[in-house]
């Protein structure tokens, strides 16, 4: 089963490393990994998509917050998260395929940020299951290239995840 | 004052208690060397090479329950110590690794000597520091004691550019730290240890299994108190021995696959294991799906991680094993009430275990025509003091040691456990007889394992460090030797020492005595020769060739399905 989990850890030398190497070395696997600086100096914040039975996933979350330069492991149960990618795609539109395009771009409120007569590139923001979603309607009409950040998640409710 | 980050670097370590530390120069690390040359409070002791150095910082750290340190220059010294670290990673020894670096200017660029020693040893330390500013070293060392000895203790390296050892800084040590990310909670839950003993008192077949977190934690008095106030038999794991003392009648021995028949058999009808400090290792639990079959498991472990890895458990307690038992001796005091007809119900269980310990107890055939290894355990058990140190290599020997030694106290044997690491035994030996000089300091080793740090009898000398050194040489690898006969069809494929080497010629060679026994009676007379010298021996015996360690559990059998003979 798949799982998002949210990692905050100091900005130090080699942390990405440190987390990569625990996933590889433990055989956990990662579906995608997003990670970037924080409000607070000195921090950053990854967000792990991962998968695997409640033992592994127990085992992953334990096994994070061993690694010293983490702070706090927050593990995202169904629902409690709102989870948003980003994904660029660069799709063929020729012809009739060029209206097509933007009435898939209109439904998904996606944007075009880049056009050629050939092709269209596309912005589409949303959770990871909109992505797939408008990924299988451009697929047909030819995807030149596409590029996903990977979720990053956030706890809804007032409190942010230091209180 | 002023001063270079070498001179730093020695002062921290001065500051953290260190007497003693185990290192080999190069060129990363001459400036460090030239402090040391003159810096009369720590004891330097030049190893013959940095994996041997490594072991005996480690050894140091068993014996003394303080941090191993140890020293190496950058690249193939720091590569050299890999086998080290990951030997103190796997049995959670506390140690803190300095391994020189090229300058920071030079980093990444393929210098000479370069290695990127953080990166090969993520996997097998419990942290890492690089030094980039000579302003850093007090904190970092700080940061590297704090991280190595305490909540599950394990090896922190600390790489030092060559830069940053020349650079001059003031010295000023932190006197506490706070690492926000690194919180070992260390206090066991009360409601938890209430629920213990209450699950306890309702077991009917109640068993303590103990591993290497009991000693390293100093938790074997806590332990032996606890055991004897709800007699409750103990069996410990190879890295457990002497947390609970083996002449008691409630001793179990060791478990596992060459565990004694009466621990397996108990684990197996056991319906409360109450694991303490042991992580439910493949050598223990045998086939997981057979394991423990009708028991509640209790598990008590300073690391989170460690429960619920392998088996499931009824009742976690994360917290220091010494806090836990001692809570629990607590609570079981204010159960008084109950304790007599709890030990009454576990009489029946008491009669199973006494008729299982009867009917296959650990034994040998003796000969008297060729020397069985357990006899000779037996003897320099006989004839060692009672509080000498044995380390062990990796093999046959290293079985025959835990079966047969008998380990009463903590601290007492040094072995690899996790890793099982060749060629540990003699600079283990080392470093703990660098500790307790005036103690009796014994390594039991085989003849393939012992030929794998022969070179540290060179440092032995030098340093006048009188470890004993007992080879049990049969010729053969004889673990794989053991394997190959039982599951290979004999086919003894490069397990046959071909090449008989003169032990006695090469002690000699090395200015240390040698003394050989070929036949059972001269066993106790070479271990009285060899203990009566003031310096380092070799006291060789040649052994029953194909002795087998038994029982055994076949790999991937379960606990009960014992091989007794064979």
């Amino acid at each position: 089963m798949q799982h998002t989990i949210s990692v905050i850890v100091e900005n130090d030398f080699g942390v990405l490393s440190r987390i990569a190497t625990l996933f590889s070395g433990r055989g956990f696997n990662i579906d995608s990994l997003s990670v970037a600086p924080t409000n607070e100096e000195g921090l950053s914040r990854m967000t792990i998509v991962t998968r695997g039975d409640d033992q592994i996933l127990e085992q992953i979350n334990k096994q994070l917050n061993k690694l010293i330069d983490i702070l706090k492991v927050i593990d995202f149960s169904d629902g409690s998260a709102i989870e948003r990618e980003l994904a660029l795609i660069k799709v063929a539109a020729e012809d009739d395929a060029r209206a097509e395009v933007l009435r898939i771009v209109d439904i998904f409120r996606a944007k075009i940020i880049d056009v050629t007569p050939k092709s269209y590139t596309i912005e589409v923001t949303g959770n990871p299951v909109k992505i797939d979603a408008i990924l299988e309607l451009l697929r047909p009409l030819g995807l030149k290239e596409l590029v996903r950040t990977g979720s990053v998640a956030i706890g809804r409710g007032a409190k942010g995840w230091n209180g | 004052m002023k001063m270079n980050g070498a001179r730093i670097m020695l002062e921290c370590l001065k500051k953290e208690g260190v007497d003693t530390i185990f290192g080999y120069p190069g060129g990363t690390v001459i400036n460090l060397y030239d402090e040391i040359f003159s810096f009369k409070d720590i004891h330097h002791i030049l190893p013959r090479h940095e994996q041997a150095g490594t072991h005996a910082a480690d050894g140091y750290a068993r014996a003394t329950g303080r941090v191993g340190v140890c020293i190496a220059t950058s690249g193939p010294g720091a590569t050299n110590t890999v086998t080290g670290i990951a030997t103190a990673y796997m049995d959670s020894i506390p140690m803190v690794i300095i391994t020189g670096q090229v300058p920071t200017a030079l980093i990444g660029n393929d210098a000479f000597q370069e290695v990127d020693i953080i990166g090969i040893t993520r996997p097998c330390t419990k942290h890492s520091f690089l030094i980039r500013d000579v302003k850093d070293i007090a904190l970092t060392m700080k940061k590297a004691f704090y991280i190595a000895s305490t909540g599950r203790p394990g090896p922190v390296l600390v790489d030092f550019p060559k830069d940053v050892q020349i650079a001059q800084g003031e010295f000023h040590y932190p006197d506490t730290v706070d690492i926000r990310g690194y919180k070992p909670n260390l206090s066991g839950h009360p409601r938890q240890v209430e629920k213990a003993v209450a699950m306890i008192l309702e077991s009917k077949r109640p068993v303590m299994y103990v591993g290497g977190g009991a000693v390293l934690g100093g938790a074997a008095e806590p332990l032996t108190i606890l055991a004897k106030n709800l007699t409750v038999p103990v069996t410990t794991t190879l890295m457990g021995l002497g947390a609970f003392p083996e002449s008691d009648d409630l001793s179990l021995g060791m478990l596992g696959m060459h565990g004694a028949y009466c621990a397996n058999m108990a684990m197996t009808h056991s319906d409360l294991i109450i694991a303490v400090g042991a992580r439910f290792d493949d050598r223990v639990t045998g086939k997981l799906s057979t394991f423990a079959p009708h028991a509640k498991i209790i598990h008590i472990d300073v690391d989170p991680t460690s429960i619920k890895k392998n088996v499931r458990v009824d009742l976690p307690i994360v917290g220091d094993v010494k806090d836990v038992l001692t809570k629990m001796i607590k609570q079981a005091e204010k159960n008084k009430d109950k304790l007599a007809a709890f030990e009454t119900a576990l009489e029946p269980w008491h009669g199973d275990i006494n008729a299982w310990k009867e009917k296959h107890p650990i034994a040998y055939k003796h000969s008297n025509t060729t020397i069985k290894p357990q006899f000779v355990i037996e003897k320099l058990r006989e004839l060692s003091n009672e509080d000498a140190i044995i380390s062990t290599d990796v093999g046959q020997h290293q079985m025959w040691t835990a079966q047969f030694f008998k380990f009463n106290k903590p601290r007492t044997l040094l072995t690899s456990g996790g890793l099982g690491t060749m060629g540990y035994g003699l600079p283990a030996a080392m470093g703990a007889q660098a500790a307790f000089p005036e103690r009796q300091v014994i390594t039991i080793c085989g003849d393939g394992g012992v030929q794998m740090n022969i070179q540290e009898m060179a440092t032995l000398v030098q340093n006048r460090l009188p470890v004993k050194i007992v080879i049990l040489n049969n010729n053969f690898l004889g673990m794989v030797r053991q394997w190959q006969e039982l599951f290979f069809d004999k086919r003894y494929s490069s397990t046959c020492m071909e090449l008989p080497i003169d032990y006695i010629k090469l002690a000699d060679a090395y200015g240390a005595k040698g003394f050989l026994a070929t036949k059972p009676e001269e066993v106790e007379d070479v271990i009285r020769r060899g203990f009566a010298e003031d310096g380092p021996v070799i006291m060789e015996f040649k052994i029953a060739r194909e002795e087998k360690v038994l029982p055994m559990v076949p790999a991937g059998a379960s606990l009960n399905e014992m091989v007794l003979n064979a």
